[in-house]
């Protein structure tokens, strides 16, 4: 049984698993938030915002495409889909 | 503060073949270093699903256990087997290797369409990746899409966990994709493999002949269209049309690339005096190959070349696989035929109709910044060379985006070389 912790996203407390990481953590998030929602804008941002604005999700899964960038522990450009999860680790999206 | 390191055999990457290769230079005496660039050892095939390790990795751990282990480990620079730079976090390392094993892998080719950069649309093994790393899947509508026998595997994977998979769509036509089926039945693995994949989604519609037109929503992904007039309500798309042989780090080394792939003799050896190179970069051949690959490289590598040739008759077996594979799921013309308004650089917003206004992705990345991304060219490049045939440039350091102070640390320590 794998341990549950909490990280922070952007100052707030989210459920995580060890093994899990960070994109597939804030891709969960971001669904739920996005269907539940139901108007723009209000969706928990899943990490990055393009250049003409509009929001990105992780693409590849397996850190070659970037999308997935986010700042872990005050470092930028961090992908997510690379980076486990840790207990209170500390995540900003620019969403 | 540079760490210098020294080994017999360096090899690039966790994968099958990396991690074969790791064992066999081990068993044949080597002193073995590997890197990969991945939290856990096991490439994308053998990825560990929630923290636990694939068995196919498991079973080599007895050959690894004298083998150091770099993980989220990239090369950040090469300057000749004495120097090969090495990126682990923030800290460099200078490896000196008598011998380097290159099974650096494969990433998915994304084809773009209206729509395909909303979130909740991702690749084939991009999915699955996600989903062994966490994502929630159980009850999600998924429609799988694209081309590849890996479209089949990851559809039968997601319902076996719980998802709602709406469709799985295969641009390929049925003749070919009979004929591939046809030669799966002559491995008896193969057929079992076959016979319950057809079990778990016997229940979700197949289409041949068929691809994704577009992707709608707003802040996510809500439906998808394809080429047949259907639409499919989904939660997410799982979309890719083939494999890319990650070949920039073979590049870098200066290997000669024929056709897209690392040029290797039967030894797996590339242009450069002892650097090899296995799975594949050396051609898309799937699990078989670059666990053989792997195998004969690493006793290569090592020196132990009565090993490595015992391996060569289980090599040519894989060789009618790598072959079917590209003759079944060659990509047809209409995906050429996407709207100009396609973003074909995610990274810096670039369309097809800019794109088009260029003759070479020379101009065009100068004039739009196409491929100047963080992805370095690794999704739009394939991309562009589909759409508009262009060959993009060559690889160059930094393989991977770098902070200043790591290239600062490199370019220190090559000035003493």
């Amino acid at each position: 049984m794998a341990d549950v912790f909490t990280i922070w996203v952007d100052g707030e407390p989210v459920e995580a698993r060890g093994g899990e990481t960070v994109a597939a953590v804030l891709l969960n998030r971001g669904l739920v938030s996005a269907y539940l929602a139901g108007k723009e804008g209000d969706a928990s941002p899943i990490g990055r915002i393009s250049k003409s604005g509009s929001p990105r999700a992780p693409l590849c899964g397996m850190g070659t495409c970037f999308e997935c960038r986010v700042t872990v522990e005050g470092v930028p450009q961090t992908r997510g889909c690379v980076t486990l999860c840790q207990p209170h680790m500390v995540i900003q999206t620019s969403g | 503060m540079v760490e210098s390191l020294a080994c017999d055999v360096l090899v690039i990457g966790a994968g099958p073949a990396g991690l074969n290769a790791a064992a066999t230079a081990r068993m044949a005496g080597a002193d073995v270093l590997l890197v990969d660039s991945q939290p856990l050892p096991g490439g994308q095939i053998w990825r560990s699903a929630d923290g636990k390790q694939h068995p196919e990795v498991e079973a080599l751990s007895p050959e690894l256990a004298d083998v150091s282990i770099m993980h989220s480990t990239t090369v950040l620079d090469w300057c000749g087997l004495e120097s090969i730079m090495l990126l682990s976090g923030t800290s460099v390392y200078r490896v000196a290797a008598k011998a380097v094993v290159i099974a650096t892998g494969a990433r998915e080719l994304f084809l773009p369409f209206p729509g395909w950069t909303l979130p909740g649309v991702m690749g084939v093994g991009g999915i699955q990746a996600l989903k062994k790393s966490g994502l929630e899947v159980v009850g999600r509508k998924i429609v799988v899409a694209g081309s590849g026998p890996l479209l089949l595997e990851v559809a039968a994977s997601l319902r076996r966990s719980g998802a709602q998979v709406q469709a799985v769509v295969e641009q390929a036509p049925w003749p070919k994709l009979a004929k591939f089926g046809l030669r799966l039945l002559r491995s008896r693995s193969k057929l079992q493999q076959a016979l319950d994949l057809r079990r778990d989604i016997r229940d979700v519609p197949y289409k041949m002949d068929t691809w994704v037109t577009e992707a709608e929503g707003d802040t996510w992904l809500r439906s998808v269209k394809l080429s047949d007039g259907s639409s499919y309500e989904c939660h997410y798309l799982a979309t890719s049309y083939g494999l890319v042989p990650n070949v920039e780090l073979a590049q870098l080394a200066g290997c000669e690339i024929v056709n897209g792939f690392v040029k290797v003799d039967a030894r797996g050896r590339t242009s450069v005096e002892n650097v090899y190179c296995a799975g594949e970069p050396t051609g898309i051949g799937g699990v078989d190959a670059a666990v053989v690959e792997g195998e004969i490289a690493g006793y290569a590598a090592a020196g132990d070349f009565a090993s490595a040739r015992a391996l060569f008759g289980k090599r040519n077996r894989t060789d009618a696989f790598t072959r079917a594979l590209s003759d079944t799921f060659a990509l047809r013309g209409e995906l050429r035929q996407v709207s100009d308004s396609s973003i074909v650089c995610r990274c810096e917003d670039v369309t097809l109709s800019q794109l088009k206004e260029h003759k070479d992705w020379r101009t065009a990345k100068l004039h739009t910044r196409c491929g100047m991304g963080p992805c370095q060219g690794r999704v739009c490049g394939p991309a562009a060379r589909f759409l508009v045939g262009w060959e993009p440039g060559e690889a160059r350091a930094p393989l991977f985006p770098t902070s200043v102070g790591a290239l600062v640390e490199n370019a220190r320590t090559e000035a003493t070389l």
